[in-house]
């Protein structure tokens, strides 16, 4: 079966109000979760034993500036005892907000530091948000897709 | 400490409050290197942002740049010719044994080993000589394309390869007659950096320093690329999960890399490098002066690039510090629309915290060590 497919059909029968929409490329499936679930759906995904994602890879995300919400967070995760992995997005405004994950992973710690370093997302309950790449008197976010790579 | 520290490997900064030697409060300052990598693969071709995956881990370019294309390739949806399977299986593992190499010299050095570092870095010259004759760098190698690589390896310098083969498994069994029993040593390192299987899960820690706390998990084995499921090899694991066992781990993984290399040499079919596709594979340079179609190609590939199908992708790979994922967002255009860097040492790096604190300010020395950062890719 291909990587998440399982999980994310699992996630519809489970939360079939949270998950907005699903999707797939090249055998890798996600889906879209309502942000104000993203804790509770994530807690679930890393506790049930059908789907055991015990390790969190990453968390990053990606600005959409036409869309509305414009930002998306992308979490990874990974099961070890079933080899497989999931693709979980949530859209959220401008400066999120959106649920910290570093009460599951401590993982999420520095991956939302970076997020918020680079995207101006604010994870709630986040014990430490603040900077983590660029100097603390910065004020723009870089990866935003309005900041230009040079600026004269 | 830091953030030109010696024994920091590079620029970073830790902030240490100290109660006498113990460690109260550690908090690791990063960004000395960041060069937006992520931003400025938004504003380059595809082939364009090889060269800067050589400047991710200085150690072992050859596979974040092998990283790099199969995520795109991923994208493009094509695969490579066996022959060049081989050759990327054969960079990578020869970018383990360097970056290893490295590792055991510098952190045996931090801790007062001097001699170490000479021996290493002497078969580290090796590897780099071997290194700047298939690729013509000793850093910035930019050895894969997307596609294939960058031209083939004769058999002159595969016949190098092999003497180096064959001589690293004693050279590897003399490293280890000055460490692996030795008091001082034993001493440094041992019940020191404890990270449980649990913990090291939690941080999303991942190569040695994950398989040292007993998971053995290896993405060359939970999902093969490059053929790697074609290579016996073995992963080893420890039980500790301190410094020593992260020590054990590394040097029988050089084992195993070489183990894989005699593998490949032996197994190495002949054949193409490369995808058969002008759109996206630069044509030779002998094509190129005679043939009016190749030169359009080249003209094409070079200033505008090839376009990637709309999707979007998340390739890992098993790079020496752990697991180097690309997450690519592509809009359909020539440049990723989005290109996140998944980096093995970053998450690695964020552990220490735990490692350190209510340990003593020596032993901080020994973790960061065998966390074994290189802040190139911590900070991309």
């Amino acid at each position: 079966m291909a990587e998440g497919e399982q999980a994310v059909k699992l996630l519809q029968s489970r939360f079939a109000a949270a998950v907005r929409e699903t999707g797939s490329f090249r055998n890798q499936h996600w889906a879209v979760i309502e942000a104000a679930q993203w804790l509770e759906v994530a807690r679930w995904l890393r506790d049930d034993p059908s789907t055991d994602f015990n390790v969190l890879v990453d968390i990053t995300a990606v600005h959409w500036p036409h869309r509305e919400p414009p930002m998306e967070v992308v979490a990874h995760l990974y099961s070890h005892s079933r080899n497989d992995g999931l693709r979980l997005k949530a859209r959220v405004g401008d400066q999120g907000p959106i649920a910290s994950l570093t009460p599951l992973w401590s993982s999420a710690d520095w991956n939302e530091r970076e997020a918020f370093d680079m995207f101006g997302i604010v994870f709630t309950g986040h014990p430490d948000l603040r900077r983590i790449l660029m100097p603390d008197d910065y004020t723009d976010f870089p990866l935003r897709k309005e900041l230009p790579l040079y600026r004269g | 400490m830091g953030p030109s520290h010696p024994a920091t490997h590079g620029v970073l900064r830790v902030v240490l409050d100290l109660d006498g030697e113990t460690v109260v409060s550690c908090r690791p300052d990063l960004g000395y290197l960041h060069r937006g990598m992520e931003k400025i693969a938004e504003n380059r071709t595809y082939l364009q942002f090889i060269p800067y995956t050589d400047r991710m881990d200085y150690l072992s370019p050859l596979s974040a740049n092998v990283g790099f294309a199969l995520a795109v390739e991923g994208l493009l949806g094509i695969e490579v010719p066996a022959r060049c399977q081989v050759l990327r299986v054969i960079c990578c593992e020869l970018a383990r044994i360097g970056s290893h190499l490295v590792w055991l010299g510098t952190s045996a050095l931090d801790l007062g080993a001097a001699t170490m570092f000479f021996h290493t870095f002497k078969d580290r010259e090796w590897h780099y000589d071997l290194i700047e004759d298939l690729t013509g760098a000793r850093l910035t190698t930019s050895y894969t394309r997307v596609g294939g690589v960058a031209h083939d390896a004769n058999a002159e310098w595969l016949k190098r390869l092999r003497a180096f083969v064959d001589a690293m498994p004693n050279r590897i069994d003399d490293y280890e007659a000055l460490l692996t029993k030795n008091t001082i040593w034993l001493k440094r390192t041992q019940g020191v950096g404890r990270l449980s299987a649990r913990e090291a899960l939690s941080y999303g820690v991942t190569g040695p320093v994950l398989r040292a706390s007993g998971v053995g998990y290896d993405v060359r084995k939970a999902k093969p690329y490059s053929g790697y499921q074609n290579y016996r090899f073995e992963v080893p694991v420890g039980s500790e999960g301190d410094v020593y066992d992260r020590y054990l781990v590394r040097i029988e993984e050089m084992r195993q890399s070489v183990l894989i290399l005699d593998q490949a040499l032996k197994a190495i079919p002949q054949g193409p490098v490369n995808v058969d596709d002008p759109k996206i594979f630069l044509p030779s340079k002998a094509k190129v002066l005679t043939s009016m179609e190749e030169l359009i190609h080249q003209f094409m590939i070079v200033t505008e690039g090839f376009a990637c199908p709309a999707g979007e992708i998340y390739v890992a790979t098993e790079v020496p510090k752990g697991e180097l994922g690309f997450y690519i967002v592509s809009e359909g255009g020539k440049s990723p629309y989005r290109c996140r860097i998944r980096s093995s040492a970053f998450n690695n790096l964020a552990s220490l915290k735990h490692q350190v604190e209510g340990e003593l300010v020596a032993d901080v020395v020994a973790c960061i060590g065998s966390i074994d950062p290189v802040m190139g890719e911590v900070d991309r």
